[in-house]
């Protein structure tokens, strides 16, 4: 497999690949019809307000419930598991998650693997480390197939294709696979079953993803529309599952909800094509399935998220992406820009934990925190809530104790902080504020003519020759309201 | 230190001195929107699942054998995979032994590994039971055993499904605890509610991703 090779060199911070994207208009207009239909679609997915609600409310029990007792959760579904005959494998890091799927390909020789969608593989970078081991992992969701294919990342994490258009997939097939040039959609899907298909058939190892997994009864719950996951954890030999700690839930009834609340949000979809169940390998009297199922339990800084209980909010996550499909901000410059694995809303929240605040510094502020990310979430996260805490841990002073968020801190400046220490003497002391009024109303015209960023596109703020307290005064002073009362 | 110890240990301490949240699951929001009287309980079904280009046919115990072949032969398929060792399977070895011209019947009698070629490469469409149906998502739910494996479902270009009247559901809570899910689970449990499809390009659906082209539903009003 070929070696990601980005095609088109990104500017390396999030406010220079901003710009970009919304200079490119065709990029922009993909977003805008894609995230307007998705809208549309969940809110006619939830067209009763109070059932929604209720269900939202429900979700959100059900991940704070299981997150409250997590640890013990976790040891139950291993038992669980490994009763089933599934083997369980933890992993703190992203190196380690990828040396145990690598060392399980390996007891088995295996040379191509197939992959259904899963963000965590993303997270691992799971392509790229079996790439360079010489196997080839070949994504087989009809999105992620078409962002590997040209040597990209997903930028949604339900729709990893979304930023493309059909002429540019026609392109992309006509380039790579010498496929003829076709815009219809149905035609150039049947060319990506007709490739993939021989690898579900080939290949060694199925690797997935997991929505949930069960505690209760040691299931591993997968939601799907194409059929590539049921393929991929039915056809090989061997399948790996990796997730996150995050997503264990006590009981089978818990997922009703879930499952419901996940593609109603995300697709806007009563349910998707397939809900898979997988309880376990292949019993001796059964004629398919995997002899081995595998799954890998990831951490990659959720411990971490865990520790702080605002934070820990995060994990209720159940990875719908309607935060980024009415985000603003995400519609505007896309899923690239954002340079993480997770974009949009959600990947503002969960990346710090991840890779530190300090490798994502402009995520927190790259919001207008008009609220709709909360509002449509399923599970109730209040992401605004936690977009300002993130942005005040941001600026967090040296040797401020404790670090509740890896990497804050880094856009602390002493010259910022002095500017508000004055600003609050200036505002909770009477006297400075008349002087400053003073001032500031006499010497207008020594205004400066450049206030940083704000300037660039703006013009310079100019204070008035008089001030607002002023003209009240002269507006009380004539008016009727002030002479009856006297 | 194991990895395990580590994450397990980090949670602990981070959970030190609080409780585990009462379980205040409310069974009435997954169940109330979605009570339908009997009578309508076929019609909501088929509503949904045609609406994502499912084939239904309402049809009897003694009729379905006939319109399978009716099906089949409108598609010009020339073979189906079938379990004769079901009751339903029985059912359809005897309708094709009338003499006329019918697809050739095959049979998912050994493990994978020694036809996948062939289920991959050959077999134009299957028939399966099913357990049931759900009314309030339009699904099939399916358990896949030893007389119908797990791929039998999902290559063949075609899957031909029947399902019991009296089997469908008001909705997916209803149906795991009625049958009692939560004590154990088989090695696969499926929803299926429609052909395979995508929407990852330009957000156009198109059907028949990775798995069935085409579903088809018989449901046996009489049974
Ligand atoms: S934060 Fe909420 S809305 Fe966003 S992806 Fe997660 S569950 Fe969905």
């Amino acid at each position: 497999m070929n070696q990601r090779i980005p095609v088109t060199e990104l500017a390396s911070d999030f406010k220079g690949r901003a710009r970009e994207a919304l200079a490119d208009s065709q990029l922009r207009s993909n977003f805008r019809t894609a995230m307007d239909s998705l809208m549309r679609k969940r809110a006619d997915a939830f067209s009763d307000e109070d059932e929604r609600e209720g269900l939202r409310e429900l979700g959100n029990h059900i991940r704070a419930r299981s997150l409250s007792n997590l640890p013990d959760l976790l040891e139950q579904l291993e038992t669980r598991l490994t009763a089933n005959g599934i083997k369980v494998h933890w992993a703190e890091t992203v190196e380690e998650a990828n040396e145990i799927v690598h060392g399980l390909i390996e007891a088995h020789d295996g040379r191509q693997v197939v992959k259904g969608k899963s963000m965590v593989s993303e997270e691992m970078e799971m392509n790229d480390y079996l790439a360079d081991r010489d196997i080839e992992c070949l994504e087989s969701d009809m999105g992620e197939y078409i962002v590997q294919l040209d040597n990209e990342k997903p930028s949604h994490i339900i729709m990893p294709a979304i930023h493309k258009n059909a002429r540019q997939v026609s392109a992309l097939f006509n380039e790579k696979l010498g496929e003829h040039v076709s815009e219809d959609v149905d035609e150039l899907i049947q060319t990506g079953r007709r490739i993939l298909r021989r690898k579900f058939l080939e290949a060694d190892v199925g690797v997935s993803g997991v929505n949930f997994a069960i505690a209760e009864t040691g299931t591993l719950l997968l939601v799907e529309n194409e059929g590539n996951g049921r393929m991929s954890t039915t056809s090989p030999p061997v399948h790996i599952a990796v997730t996150g700690i995050e997503k264990v839930v006590s009981n089978l009834r818990d997922v009703v909800p879930l499952v419901s609340l996940l593609t109603r949000s995300a697709l806007g979809q009563p349910i998707t094509t397939y809900v898979n169940l997988i309880s376990g390998p292949r019993k001796p009297d059964e004629l398919d399935g995997p002899e081995e199922v595998h799954l890998v339990l990831l951490d990659n800084g959720r411990t971490g998220a865990f520790a702080d209980a605002q934070m820990r909010q995060t994990l209720n996550c159940i990875r719908c992406g309607a935060c980024m499909n009415h985000c603003p901000v995400y519609t505007r410059v896309g899923g690239h820009t954002y340079g993480e694995v997770y974009p949009g809303p959600i990947g503002k929240i969960v990346t710090p934990h991840m890779v530190g605040l300090d490798k994502v510094p402009d995520h927190p502020s790259a919001s207008s925190l008009c609220g709709a990310c909360g509002e449509v979430c399923p599970v109730k996260i209040p992401i605004p809530e936690l977009l300002q805490r993130l942005r005040q841990e941001n600026v967090q002073a040296p040797g401020h104790e404790p670090v509740s968020v890896k990497g804050a801190g880094s856009k602390y400046s002493r010259k910022e902080l002095l500017m508000w220490r004055a600003w609050v003497m200036l505002n909770t002391r009477p006297a400075f504020y008349k002087l400053f009024l003073w001032g500031a109303t006499r010497f207008r015209a020594l205004a400066p003519k450049k206030a940083g960023p704000w300037t660039e596109n703006h013009s310079a703020p100019v204070p008035a020759a008089r001030s607002l307290h002023d003209l009240a005064r002269d507006h009380l002073k004539n008016s009727s309201i002030r002479r009856e009362r006297l | 230190m194991s990895a395990r110890t580590n994450i397990l240990n980090k949670l602990r301490t981070s959970l030190a001195g609080t409780k585990p949240r009462p379980d205040e699951f409310d069974e009435s929001l997954v169940t109330g929107p979605w009570r339908y009287p009997p009578e309508e309980r076929v019609a909501r079904l088929r509503e949904l699942m045609e609406a994502v280009h499912t084939e239904v046919h309402q049809t009897r115990q003694n009729d379905w054998p006939v319109l399978v072949a009716e099906l089949l032969a409108k598609r010009e398929i020339t073979n189906l995979l079938y379990a004769p060792a079901t009751p339903h399977g029985g059912q359809l070895a005897s309708a094709w032994k009338d003499g006329t011209r019918k697809p050739e019947l095959r049979v998912y009698d050994r493990p994978i590994e020694e036809w996948k070629v062939g289920l991959f490469n050959d077999v134009q469409a299957s028939l399966t039971g099913t357990t049931g149906g759900i009314a309030a998502t339009g699904s099939l739910v399916l358990w896949p055993d030893r007389n119908e494996p797990r791929l039998m479902s999902l290559v063949p270009p075609v899957h031909i499904a029947l399902l019991k009247a009296s089997g469908i559901h008001d909705n997916w809570y209803d149906m795991m605890t009625a049958q009692n899910w939560s004590a154990g689970l088989p090695t696969n449990v499926l929803l299926v509610s429609g052909p395979s499809k995508t929407a990852d390009i330009e957000q156009v659906l198109a059907y028949g991703a990775h798995g069935p082209k085409e579903l088809i539903v018989l449901i046996l009003e009489d049974v």
